[in-house]
């Protein structure tokens, strides 16, 4: 077990992942909560037409990719909740933003495998400096959060409520999505744009069903995903297989065992906390 | 003092004039129905009664100070979202949000905090439901968690916007007991909307019927009858009283139970281990 750690490619692996499992798995909870997970999906997308952009222009893939998702999320706040949850209008964003990817891929042909590493990341390629990247942007996201987190939850919650004691549901809304865009942005660095829901949504809707107590649930939904994204890269080294496939697959699994009917199941949630 | 006083008050939605040149008065301690039809602005009334609908003319006094978005003596229940119904979130957790939910920080929740949330459990006696996830309570349950946040921070004047809404008759009347047992407790000010007189016949001091942009304040006996009705509605109305019943005809049918058939087509869901309420 301890043998995988010898090499500094693992090593950096897993403290990337541990760094990206706790804020995806805390803002995932969040996102949840406020429906809002297809917008999530969103803004990986328009990261990678960031990412490939920049390496375009000869900039590092991940500034690029930080700089669109949270300039998506920016705006996708200021068009309001209706808009962030439109499937529609954000499905064509999507669509639009991966085609744009290609465009950009087409004129720097040589870059052919930064596009799968892109789409479907490459935590084993890690290096030490974007490590302590992750960390200062997760640091940043998870802060944020912190500071926010109470108005952010009455407005999630009680919308008309909270916009009659003041709360400026825009505000919190652009607030959220800019945390959501740094996230995402720091997911697609270990499972890719196309597999940040693996991380952002599957641990968070797990915790959600297992536990009704908020505390807790953020707690395990942090839990669980830096879990699966240390099984995963675990699971990787040993059978060879891509890390980002075992992520998504235990982030499925994970998800699935949560959702079955237990006959415990409603002992355990009216439990007192 | 006046629990809510306006004059000669009118409200614009969208270019659409909602209510013109209104003045009432409703004291401290009366239970006040809203009835009228649908987009007789019975929302907009309490929109701006919380200070988020500027008046476009005269003037909202909430509890002798002018109407200001914030104001920490209003308790508010919006017309149910059925977006709660997916919640997997504690009904704890979601009556804990609304206290200081405007302030900046972490939603630790400290002694004053819990206490608070006890306390608004305990008035609509929803201690023990609130501990499940809003996803398995029925509608009549998370009503009463719904009513229980509105309590939240001591409010003087409670408006409550269709809490009946999607509930059978029975839950319906449970509501409104226990809607007149906090006021006749706590003394304060509520107001009421709904779509049938009728369920809030044994409960309310007054009605407040809205029509055609103008507004009827007093007794049931004084507000539910023909020549009054037939102004706000702009047709000719029929009251008719059977069995301490109250039925509003215009023409053949019965305009309030119209009202109210579509409005009610979301039907209570009621979970599958409901064995109390």
């Amino acid at each position: 077990m301890l043998e995988m750690l010898q090499y500094d490619f693992m090593r950096n692996a897993f403290a990337a992942a541990a760094v990206v499992a706790v804020v995806a798995g805390t803002v995932g909870y969040f996102l949840v909560l406020r429906g809002q997970t297809f917008a999530g999906h969103a803004l990986a997308h328009v990261g990678f037409t960031g990412a490939t952009g920049a390496v375009l222009l000869g900039i590092a893939p991940i500034w690029g990719l930080v700089l669109a998702t949270v300039a998506a999320g920016i705006g996708m706040g200021f068009m309001g909740e209706r808009l962030a949850q439109r499937d529609v209008a954000i499905g064509l964003v999507l669509a639009l933003a991966l085609g744009l990817g290609l465009l950009f891929l087409h004129f720097f042909t040589a870059f052919a495998t930064q596009a799968t590493t892109l789409l479907f990341g490459n935590v084993l390629a890690v290096d030490m400096r974007t490590v302590w990247v992750l960390l200062a942007l997760g640091s940043v996201s998870l802060a944020t959060l912190a500071v926010i987190s109470r108005p952010l939850l009455f407005a999630s919650l009680h919308p008309e409520l909270a916009e009659a004691k003041g709360v400026s549901l825009r505000l919190y809304s652009v607030l959220f999505l800019a945390i959501v865009a740094l996230a995402t942005a720091e997911c697609a660095q270990i499972v890719g744009v196309l597999l940040v829901f693996a991380l952002m949504v599957g641990p968070a809707a797990a915790a959600q069903r297992l536990t009704s107590a908020m505390a807790a649930g953020v707690l395990l939904s942090a839990v669980l995903a830096l879990l699966e994204a240390w099984s995963g890269i675990a699971l990787a080294y040993y059978t060879d297989w891509p890390s980002s496939f075992w992520i998504t697959a235990l982030s499925a699994a994970v998800y699935l065992i949560a959702t079955l009917p237990r006959p415990m199941g409603r002992l355990a949630s009216a439990a007192p906390r | 003092m006046n629990a809510v006083e306006l004059r000669d008050v009118s409200l614009t939605l969208g270019g659409r004039t909602i209510l013109t040149g209104i003045g009432l008065d409703i004291a401290m301690g009366e239970f006040v129905g809203v009835l009228g039809p649908n987009g007789s602005g019975k929302t907009t009334l309490m929109r701006a009664i919380l200070g988020l609908v500027p008046p476009s003319r005269g003037s909202i006094h909430v509890l002798g100070q002018p109407a200001t978005r914030g104001n920490p003596a209003i308790g508010y229940m919006p017309q149910a979202r059925h977006f709660a119904s997916d919640l997997r979130l504690s009904g704890r957790d979601f009556v804990a949000s609304v206290s200081n939910g405007h302030r900046l920080g972490l939603p630790v929740q400290g002694r004053t905090v819990r206490a608070e949330m006890e306390h608004a459990l305990r008035l609509v006696g929803a201690q023990e439901l609130a501990r499940r996830p809003l996803a398995e309570l029925s509608g009549g349950e998370r009503q009463r968690l719904l009513l229980a946040q509105a309590l939240i921070g001591k409010p003087q004047l409670l408006l409550l916007d269709e809490p009946l809404i999607s509930l059978d008759p029975h839950r319906q009347q449970e509501v409104v007991d226990l809607v007149k047992t906090l006021k006749a407790d706590l003394g304060i000010a509520v107001l009421f909307s709904a779509h049938d007189v009728n369920s809030l016949l044994s409960a309310i001091d007054k009605v407040l019927y809205l029509g055609s942009g103008q507004a009827a304040l007093g007794t049931i006996d004084e507000v539910i009858t023909g020549p009054v009705l037939s102004r706000l509605y702009g047709s000719h109305i029929d009251v008719v009283r059977v069995g301490g019943r109250i039925f509003v005809m215009s023409g053949s049918c019965c305009a309030e139970a119209e009202e109210h058939r579509h409005e009610s087509a979301p039907t209570d869901r009621q979970p599958r281990h409901s064995g109390h309420a």
